[in-house]
């Protein structure tokens, strides 16, 4: 899975920052609580964005991620945003005036809650899959008690997303090298032959895969190679990222 | 189409979490049954393959494009637990590597995308495959029930989505404008998504049928041993055939009108008012009367309900509980069917009796 080229593999970064070397479980851990704290903050708190922020803007810093790697990625919001900007205008309640357009109150409140909220949510998420490799990814939540077979699915699932990607790639150059191009409905039903063939080719990689592994003495679990181990320390770092949100939370509740 | 950080409060989010979590454990189990000891690498492998076939491009017109949600197709070709076992690992990977899908929705995410989806796709699909006549071979009543399943199940999942946000929606929308642009919409998307999604069941099905796991019941193995002088034994059935299904079909029939009543009940909704009405309603005054008509027959009626906004959220509601009351009864009487002793594997493909044919 290290050695692949496909989209899974272009998230990662390597780097040896001490977020890169902290246990995958402890940065798990640690997006969620932040994730759950940035949508627990009152939407009126405006500073507490800011200040969550710049907390991660201090982990893509000490992860020595370019700044611009990680707004790139950003883009993944779009289609949300534009409902966001769609918001003022639909939404009900007092309007207020703003450049000679009537714009709802509450509908604005919420425009800032989506966005706020779902940007800091991805930006979360990119800087862990930037800094975490997949294949920690999954150890990390085989360690945090996921179903061993969920864990299994998963794992299955990254290791051939390349494969399954390059045989639907070598099927659209067969297409083309045929003088095929999709221009419109009409032509859905060879593209949905391809959706078929490559379902019964992916069943019968399946099929394949189950019988070679049980050639490998394969017996229903994976075993467990590199058991993750996080000590108080790390748990502790892992904590920087959370802890200073609640705080913020909490405050944001407060005043 | 994933639902971001933010979107729905946190009551709502921390509920489809547990209900998600529910059914995935459910699915463990359950995709045990349809794929045996081979589960993980086949349902990995179809993981996969619904991951990769989200990327296919279907062109629509002037350089839109769209592509296939698959939910409804791998309920179909691989049976409703596993389906929701790969769209809860791809939403999950989607949500934790690709920043597609907040951690937070991840659970409203497999719920509304993942569960109702299979669920409503395989209610519709057993139902039309129960009623539709079945001479001729598979071809035809499967291609029509898978029509009618995808069809279906992408509206029956927008309306899952409204229902959560009339509960815990962080925007004051007008929910009927919500519930209108979200089944529009999805309606439109839905069409393309039966269109595809049969298209594709029937390629699988004319190369490989025993594929395409909701069929099973017509493409029984026809297996013969043929001795060497010609002598021809019929191979017994793989598994001893389940109680006469006739009982059921009248259950089946009646939770199939109770559907549809439903479905005209909520399309007529979606169509008696419009946006425009409600903005004239409001601004003509007549919303004192649209109020009474509203509420004579609304089951939530003693709500306070103070103009047509709050009406229509009671509407809405009732509407939306309706569906999950359908919805769970229906997997309830599904799962009643299928833990029947002894018939574990026939109940779900609905098979009445052994067919053999022995060639000449």
């Amino acid at each position: 899975m290290s050695g692949s080229h496909g989209p899974a593999a272009r998230l990662y970064r390597p780097g040896t920052s001490a977020v890169h070397r902290l246990p995958a479980h402890c940065k798990l851990v640690a997006v969620l609580a932040f994730v759950l704290t940035v949508v627990a903050t009152p939407r009126e708190a405006v500073w507490a964005f800011g200040a969550y922020a710049a907390f991660l803007a201090c982990v893509a810093a000490v992860a020595r991620l370019p700044a611009g790697f990680v707004l790139r990625r950003l883009v993944i919001e779009v289609p949300f945003v534009a409902f966001a900007f769609l918001l003022p205008f639909i939404a009900t309640g007092p309007r207020v005036e703003w450049l000679g357009l009537s714009l709802s109150e509450s509908g604005l409140w919420g425009a800032w809650n989506i966005l706020a909220k779902g940007t800091l949510g991805v930006a979360a998420s990119v800087l862990l899959a930037a800094t975490t490799e997949l294949r920690q990814v999954l150890l990390g939540l085989q360690r945090l008690r996921l179903p061993p077979l969920l864990v299994q699915i998963a794992s299955f699932m990254l290791r051939y997303a390349d494969v399954i990607a390059d045989e639907l790639t070598r099927m659209r150059i067969a297409r083309e090298s045929r003088g095929f191009t999709a221009r419109g409905p009409r032509h859905w039903s060879v593209l949905a032959k391809t959706a078929g063939a490559l379902f019964i080719r992916c069943y019968e990689r399946g099929e394949r895969v189950h019988l070679a592994m049980l050639s490998r003495g394969y017996d229903g679990g994976m075993p467990v190679i590199d058991r993750l181990t996080a000590g108080g320390a790390q748990w502790a770092r892992a904590a920087a990222l959370p802890v200073p949100a609640l705080v913020v939370c909490v405050l944001g509740w407060t005043l | 189409m994933h639902v971001p950080d933010g979107f729905l409060d946190a009551p709502v989010s921390v509920a489809t979490g547990v209900v998600a979590a529910g059914a995935v454990a459910v699915s463990l189990r359950g995709a045990r049954r349809e794929l045996d000891e081979r589960t993980a690498p086949l349902a990995g492998l179809v993981a996969a393959f619904i991951f990769a076939v989200q990327m296919l491009n279907f062109p629509v017109a002037a350089g839109t494009s769209g592509h296939l949600l698959g939910g409804a197709l791998a309920t179909v070709l691989v049976g409703p637990y596993t389906a929701v076992l790969c769209l809860a690992v791809v939403l999950l990977m989607q949500g934790l590597l690709f920043a597609d899908g907040g951690l937070t929705a991840l659970g409203t995410n497999i719920t509304v995308m993942g569960v109702v989806t299979a669920l409503v796709a395989l209610l519709v699909f057993h139902g039309l495959l129960r009623v539709l006549p079945r001479r001729g071979g598979a071809r035809v009543p499967v291609a029509v029930a898978t029509f009618a399943a995808a069809l279906v199940s992408v509206p029956a999942s927008a309306i899952a989505f409204t229902g959560l946000y009339a509960i815990g929606g962080t925007a004051d929308v007008s929910l009927g404008r919500v519930f209108a642009a979200m089944v529009g919409v999805h309606v439109l998307i839905g069409i393309g998504e039966a269109v595809i999604t049969t298209a594709t069941v029937g390629a699988v099905l004319a190369v490989r049928p025993d594929l395409v796991r909701a069929a099973r019941s017509f493409t029984r193995p026809a297996l013969v041993i043929r001795g060497g002088s010609g002598a021809v034994t019929p191979t017994p059935a793989p598994e001893p055939a389940a109680a006469p299904a006739r009982p059921l079909r009248p259950l089946w029939l009646g939770g199939l009108g109770v559907a549809v009543v439903l479905a005209a009940f909520v399309s007529f909704y979606a169509s008696a008012e419009p946006d425009g009405l409600e903005r004239v309603a409001t601004d003509e005054g007549i919303a004192e009367e649209a109020r009474a008509h509203d509420l004579a027959d609304s089951p939530l009626a003693d709500y306070g309900v103070r103009d047509v906004d709050n009406a229509r959220l009671s509407t809405g509601l009732a509407g939306a509980a309706g569906v999950a009351v359908t919805l769970a009864a229906g997997s309830a009487v599904f799962l009643a069917v299928r833990r029947r002793p002894g018939g574990a594997d026939d109940a779900t493909t609905g098979t009445s009796g052994r067919r053999e044919t022995v060639a000449p």
